[in-house]
Order: C-alpha cells, then structure tokens, then sequence
C-alpha cells in the first residue's frame, strides 16, 4: 500500500508540516514516497532522502515548479497518481497543502479529506468541524484518498534515511498565473506552528507597540513564538500570518500563554489542545479562562513586564 | 462597461456564527432543528467584494448561486439584499459535499460564463475549505485561494494572498476563481429597503438533477462526538505564584 507525499518547501528546506505529513503517511502502513516539484531544488530533495521511513524522493525540477503554483503541480500530481498505484495522497494542512490538493482531488475525481488528525486505518478518518467542536469519523471506499493533515497531531519524522532520489518527469507550464511579489515575515524565532511555546495577544494590547514592548521580550525570555487572536490582526497590531485559530493556525504547544485575549470560540479552536494554557486578563468573565490551566486576573500592562522579570 | 466582468458567488446556508452546536444523541450529526441558519461568513466576504466592483464600475453583473434545499433561498436573498443583481438556487435534497458542490458550480459556470468567480474560502460548518480550488480545476481556470486584496487589470486580476509566512502576490488570468479569506473587507448590513428590493430581484430555481453531473456523496460521515471539554484550571493571585506553578507544578519552564 504505496502513499504519496507532496513536499512543501522553497526549493532548499522542507518546511516542518511535510515531516508531519510524512509520518501520517506511515499509518497506512506501505512505503512512503515524497514528491519534491521545485527548481534547484536539489537541497530539499536531499532533506526528504534522509528522512526515516521514506521509500524514494522524487524530483521534478522545472522552472515552472519554482514558486509551487497549485494549477501546475496539480497536473503533474495528477499525472503520478495515475501511473503510481498509490492509496493515499498527502500534505500537511498548511496553506500550500490546502490550496493545493483540493485541486489535485478534482482533477482526479475523488473527495478530499481534510485537516485528518487521526488514521484509523486506511480509509477511516477522523477530522474536526465546526471550529473543533465536533469531531467526525469520515469512511471512504474510493480507490486513492487525498488528504490535508493536521500537523500538531502528528510526530514530525525522525531523520536516519537513507532514500534514492529520482527524477521524474515534469508536466507542462500552464501559464495560467504567476507569483508577482512576497512580504514574508523574517523573525529568529521559533516557527509558530511547531514551537514548544506560543506567546499569543489579543485585543487587549490596544496598539502594536504595546504588543511589540510587551510580548516580545517575553516571548524572547521563553524561546518562544509569537501568536495573536484574529483582533489582533484585524486591528493592525501584527501581520497575518500571527493569526491563531480557527481559520489562522493550528498550534498545540507544551505551553500556550493568551495575554489579552477574551477567547472566541475561532480562537480556542486553534490553541485548545496545548499541553498549558496560562490566561493573563483583566475581565474575570473572560471565556479564554473556563479552558486555562492556570488564570490570573489582572492588569496585562503589569503583569506581564513582572512574569518577563520574574522569569530571569 | 465593455469589458467588465460577470462575477458569480456561490454562497452556502450554515448554522449561525455564534451558535454553540451541539451532536445529537444519534451521533449521526450536529443538531439543527430549530437553530438559526446564516449565510456563510466568508461567502457574505465575497458577496461584499463582488458588489463594490460592481460598483467601481470593473464588474457588469453579480450572480448568486446556492446549492441545496429550498431554505436556501433565504440565504439567496441575504446575498441579493447586499447588492447581488440575480440568483440561482441549484435545488438538491441530498448531501452535497465540496466535489459534488464544484460539479454543480461548474455547470453553472459553464452556462453563465462569468469571468470571475468569488468563493469563501472556507464553510464554517465542515471547515472543508475545499470548494473553490475543486471548482478552479474543473474548470482549467487559475485559483488564488485566502484573498486579502483584489485588483482586476486587463484580461488579468493581481491578487494578494494570506499565505503561512506571510503574504504572497499572484497575477492571474482570466477567467479565474478567487476565495476570499477574513481581510478582504468588512462586508456592509443590508438596510431595510434593500432587503425589501432583493425580494424582487430574479431568483432562479434548477433542479440539480437537471445538469447530469454525478453528485452523490463520495464520503460517509458515520459518527460525530464532542471532544472531551478541556477542563478549566485555578485561578492564580499574582505573577509571582504563575510562575511558581509553571517551573514547579507544570514544569513546563
């Protein structure tokens, strides 16, 4: 039972939700194959060959694979799938694989299945909906399943492969869009989705230099990443890709610490499964405290230059 | 208004941003009898962007589409109360999951001939976000999924997408089909004369069965549940006891 796994990466690194994907791929209990569509991508191919229970990388290094374009790896996904006699496809449920493998489904007739946080067994999944307040058990009988897999609950894979990288054929250039521009963040801390601790505000900052003057040696202190709640973002206070919950980012960190943040239900579905939740708000009604492990009610602008000190 | 566009927004009927759903008893699905139905909030995203280029004069016509039961009409008329110009409701009393959805949307697509299709990125029901990009591929046409900006050009639409790292840039040819994430805009409330005026807009009824696409569920959503609630913890006096709870109890610094 042979699975595919569509890699992730900017043609250098694999980005940490393919190694999620590929150990999601290891439940349906065959050999896994990573696909690796990039340009000069030979670094990120390298990185998926050394990756624990990999069977082979296959290499489609093409111009128009440069930016991963969804219409252009779509057909070549397509193309594979139908020569590979593979039973599942997959990708972490990132942006890349949400925007992606939607369009590799259709093409090839099948549903996709997506955010699966848990393999049953081939064919039997388990997903959220409703913002994580219900959870289904999805059966499928179709030949080939193509799923999007959520990345905190699946162990990243180990390295210690050893894994043949092979060329495969690329498709044609569509020439249906092309990426024009990119403002990607640039930060030295750990990657949001996978860091251990998240750092996270809310409204409650009231401006982005609040939130910069406050959180940040904090999150520094900790080692932490930085998160924010969607009014947070909307407000101005910091960049899109800070947005956890329901429609931003999935994060189960080992500890979840919510300044300022009331706790909508589209915010808890993103940060409920960490390991500890510590809410620091004024307004002791705030929902975010019925799922915190430890609440303390108080003035943010004190409090939280106090724990950053009393963390020294 | 030679070359502007015919926009096509397909909107779905979900249970109400703020309800708290609940699974009922037979684990066969969420509880839905008496609860408030709402347009989806990403679709109203989209139905707000397709309305102000309509106005700015770079769009012709907006077409609302809904796919399912006959309620959805309700949902139609949310649409055109925010200033869609027609809708169509492609009446199915079967399950529709995202593949099914795209066939039915393709169809009507490939009568309309829009130039542009708008989506919400995702359905706050199944949070399947899978709609568009399926529709896109049947259709061979571009996709910007998480839009935060659209520019219509010539033949060409730039649009600014919310990606994991940060935001990326696409230009697209046309026809093509965007999905509109929170940023978008923030969509208007329709007024009272505008809702009386949408309950004269044209609203058409298809019958799916009409187009002969195979739409049957492909999946079979055999139980839901509830996860087990997180419990809430304690409450701590002051800063100095958070932290001794976190190095000496939690141990998670």
């Amino acid at each position: 039972m042979k699975t595919l796994v569509i890699a992730e990466h900017d043609n250098t690194r694999l980005a940490t939700a393919t190694l999620n994907a590929i150990t999601a791929a290891t439940r349906f209990g065959g050999e896994v194959d990573i696909l690796v569509a990039g340009h000069r991508c030979d670094a990120a191919a390298a990185q998926a060959a050394s990756l624990a229970g990999t069977r082979r990388v296959l290499k489609a290094d093409a111009a128009h694979y440069a930016d991963a374009l969804a219409e252009n790896l779509a057909v070549l996904i397509r193309g594979m799938a139908g020569s590979g006699g593979y039973r599942a496809i997959l990708a972490g449920a990132s942006s890349f694989g949400k925007n992606l493998l939607p369009r590799v489904a259709a093409l090839l007739d099948v549903a996709a299945i997506s955010d699966v946080v848990a393999i049953d067994a081939p064919g039997r999944y388990q997903r959220p909906i409703y913002a994580g307040n219900v959870l289904v058990a999805v059966e499928s009988d179709q030949p080939l399943d193509v799923l999007t897999v959520r990345t905190t609950a699946f162990d990243p894979a180990a390295t210690g492969g050893s894994a043949p990288v092979e060329p495969v054929a690329s498709g044609p250039d569509l020439g249906l869009s092309r990426v024009t521009g990119r403002e990607l963040s640039k930060s030295e801390r750990p990657e949001l989705g996978a860091a251990a601790i998240v750092v996270s505000g809310g409204r409650g900052l009231g401006s982005g230099e609040n939130y910069q003057r406050l959180l940040e040696p904090l999150a520094d202190r900790l080692g932490a990443a930085l998160g924010a709640s969607r009014a947070a973002v909307d407000a101005g206070f910091v960049p899109n890709d800070y947005q956890v919950g329901q429609t931003g980012k999935i994060v189960a960190p080992g500890l979840y610490i919510a300044v300022g943040i009331s706790g909508a239900i589209q915010h808890l579905a993103g940060m409920k499964d960490a390991k500890v939740i510590v809410a620091i708000n004024k307004d002791p009604d705030a929902p975010i405290f019925q799922i915190a492990d430890y609440g303390l009610v108080a003035d943010l602008f004190e409090a939280v230059p106090a724990l950053t000190a009393g963390l020294a | 208004m030679e070359n502007a566009l015919k926009i096509l927004v397909p909107v779905k009927r979900v249970v109400d941003y703020n309800v708290k759903v609940r699974v009922r008893s037979d684990q066969g699905g969420v509880e839905l009898a008496g609860v408030k139905m709402s347009i989806n909030p990403f679709d109203e995203i989209a139905v707000e962007e397709a309305v102000r280029l309509r106005e700015a004069g770079t769009a012709s016509e907006v077409i609302a589409v809904s796919c399912g039961g006959a309620a959805c009409q309700e949902t139609l008329r949310s649409a055109l109360a925010m200033g869609a110009d027609r809708a169509i409701l492609v009446e199915s009393d079967i399950e529709l999951q995202p593949l099914a959805v795209a066939r039915l949307l393709q169809a009507v697509a490939l009568r309309e001939q829009p130039q542009l299709v708008i989506c919400g990125k995702q359905a706050i029901d199944d949070d399947a976000n899978q709609t568009g990009q399926m529709l896109a591929a049947l259709l061979g046409w571009p996709q910007a999924t998480f839009a935060s900006k659209v520019l219509p050009g010539d033949g060409t639409l730039t649009v600014t997408r919310e990606i994991d790292g940060g935001l990326e840039t696409l230009a697209l040819k046309l026809p093509a089909v965007v999905t509109a994430d929170l940023r978008l805009n923030e969509p208007r409330y329709a007024t009272l004369p505008n809702i009386m005026k949408a309950k004269k807009k044209p609203l058409e009824v298809m019958p799916a069965a009409g187009f002969g696409v195979d739409i049957a569920p492909r999946l079979r959503h055999t139980r839901h549940a509830e996860p087990a609630a997180r419990k809430g913890g304690i409450k701590v006096a002051d800063v100095a006891e958070l932290v001794n709870k976190l190095r000496n109890e939690a141990k998670v610094i």
